[in-house]
Formats: structure tokens, C-alpha cells, sequence
């Protein structure tokens, strides 16, 4: 019962499915690329002032890390649930986290 | 079932990491796990952002941080990010050889991020005499960033001592859960690294 079955391939219509997975899965790291490319142009070549620059840096980086979580990590996927309710609850005691410690300092 | 039987592609489920009670399990517990460790690395950025400033009359984010290095570390570990998703197709194609193949080239990237991360830091040491006790701003960019490094460091070890350890079993359904949460703690990293680089360089170089 242990042979070794890498030579035997999974049905056509499911290798089918997920080669269009596939396909997904490039064009979003082609766009994180694009995020992460436009993100360094930016700040190297000091296209705009600081106060407009930074909310679009985290703009594009917020817009990056929901494609790495939705696409890469299948939370777009049935049966996420439960990992979307874990993460946002974690992501909501950040944000909590985040606010007290800068309101310690800015206040 | 045996939990040691190879996957027989004719039956074979179709997500191989979720079949099992324990593969389901393990799913939850990594995203709770992950949940967790959002708001570890939270604390982190808000102590980085509130002593960011505080430089003691040493270096400052715009006289240490250079761009070139930063943006191929970013290449480097959203291209590992990529190569591990790629892991997972052939591992939801049931080809074992495959996937470890990607695994192999993830852990190289990986272990490529590293090295420029080491040298950064030597960098900044020997070069601008910046250490973890030179000032409020280098003990909080140290932990933040060092942390992340650990992270790539236990990732690094969890991929090569799984490839290793099942690099003669095949996949099967004992093994898929444990390759798919390692995926998904590896994509994490990434997550982190996009705030480190947006927060800490980008956010740093423009002052």
C-alpha cells in the first residue's frame, strides 16, 4: 500500500480546475509586483509631498497584503469562515493596539 | 485509514490538507495562530513608530536606510511567496516531486532573504555604528525587524526539516496538512514583510 503513485496523474477536469487557479494566482503577484514597484518609484524618485505619499503607501500596501490573504492564502475560498473571523479579529486587536500605543505618544 | 498510506489519485480528495480530522484541525489552529500573531507584530509596529524618532543624536531612518537592498529583499520574499503557492498546485495535482522542487526553490529565496538581511545589518553595525543600544529607535527597529527575521529563520527550519523528513514517504494525508500549514505560515511572513517595508523603509526614507 505504500507504492509510490507520482507517476499516476488526478483526473483531467480537476488538473484543468486548478491550472485556472493557477492562472489567478499569477496575475495577482503580478499585480503585487506592480503594488510593490509602484510603492518604491514613489518614494525613490520623491514624486510627491510626504503628507500625501505616506496614506497611498499604506493604500498599497493594505491593497497587496489582501491579495496575499484572499488569493495565496485561499481565504476567498469556501469553508474560510472561521480563518477570515480569526484573522479580522486579530486585525481588529491590532488596530486597538496600534491606537493606544501612538496615542501614548501623540497625545 | 492508515495515516502512512500514499495518495492514490483515484482517491484522492480533492483538498488533501482538509481531509482529515487532523488535517482540519491543524488548518484552524495555524489561522488562529496567525490571528495571534497580528497583533504580536501590532505591538511591535506601534513601538516602532512611536520611539522611531527618538534617535539619541545618532543615525536616523533617512541617513541609514537605502532603497536598492530593500527592494530586492521585497523580490526575494513575495517571489518565495509565489514559489510556495506553486508547492501547492502540484500538491493539489498529487505530484510529490514537484512540489518539493518548489519547496526547495522557496527555501533558497528565503534563504536569500536572509543573507541581504544579515548583511543590512552587519551594514548598519560596522558602518554607521548602529546597534540594538544606540538609541530608543534602534532598539525598537531591531526587535521589529529582527523578529521577522526570526520568523524567516523558524520558517526556513520547519520547510527543510519537512522536506527532509518526508522527502522518501510521498504525499498522503498525514503529511498534506503539515505542507499546507507551513504554506500558510510562509505567506504570513510575507504579509509582515509588506508593513516592514511600507512602515519602516518607505515610511523612514520619506522622513
Amino acid at each position: 500500500m505504500t507504492e509510490s503513485t507520482d507517476t499516476n496523474k488526478v483526473d483531467t477536469f480537476r488538473q484543468q480546475r486548478n491550472k485556472e487557479e493557477m492562472k489567478k494566482q499569477l496575475i495577482s503577484f503580478a499585480l503585487m509586483i506592480g503594488f510593490t514597484i509602484i510603492a518604491f518609484v514613489l518614494v525613490g524618485t520623491e514624486a510627491m509631498e510626504s503628507m500625501f505619499i505616506i496614506p497611498l503607501l499604506i493604500i498599497l500596501a493594505i491593497v497587496q497584503v489582501a491579495f496575499q490573504f484572499y488569493y495565496f492564502m485561499h481565504m476567498k475560498d469556501r469553508g474560510h469562515e472561521m480563518p477570515a473571523v480569526m484573522i479580522y479579529g486579530g486585525m481588529g486587536a491590532a488596530v486597538l493596539t496600534l491606537a493606544a500605543l501612538l496615542l501614548i505618544v501623540w497625545w | 485509514m492508515s495515516h502512512d498510506h500514499s495518495l492514490n489519485p483515484a482517491t484522492m480528495p480533492e483538498e488533501p490538507e482538509k481531509a482529515t480530522l487532523e488535517g482540519k484541525n491543524k488548518f484552524l489552529g495555524l489561522w488562529f495562530f496567525l490571528g495571534g500573531e497580528t497583533v504580536l507584530f501590532a505591538s511591535l509596529f506601534g513601538t516602532y513608530l512611536a520611539l522611531k524618532n527618538s534617535t539619541a543624536g545618532g543615525p536616523s531612518t533617512t541617513d541609514l536606510f537605502g532603497l536598492e537592498l530593500v527592494f530586492l529583499m521585497t523580490m526575494l520574499l513575495l517571489t518565495s511567496s509565489l514559489t510556495s503557492v506553486y508547492a501547492m498546485y502540484h500538491m493539489k495535482n498529487n505530484d510529490f516531486k514537484k512540489m518539493q522542487l518548489w519547496l526547495g526553490i522557496t527555501a533558497l529565496l528565503g534563504i536569500g532573504f536572509l543573507a541581504c538581511e544579515i548583511y543590512e545589518f552587519a551594514h548598519y553595525i560596522n558602518d554607521y555604528g548602529f546597534t540594538f543600544r544606540s538609541s530608543a529607535f534602534g532598539s525598537a527597529f531591531y526587535t521589529l525587524v529582527g523578529f521577522h527575521g526570526g520568523h524567516v529563520v523558524f520558517g526556513l527550519s520547519w520547510l527543510i526539516a519537512l522536506m527532509v523528513r518526508n522527502a522518501k514517504r510521498g504525499l498522503n494525508l498525514y503529511n498534506a496538512p503539515k505542507y499546507y500549514t507551513f504554506s500558510l505560515y510562509w505567506h504570513f511572513i510575507d504579509v509582515v514583510w509588506v508593513f516592514i517595508f511600507t512602515v519602516v523603509y518607505l515610511m523612514g526614507k520619506v522622513g
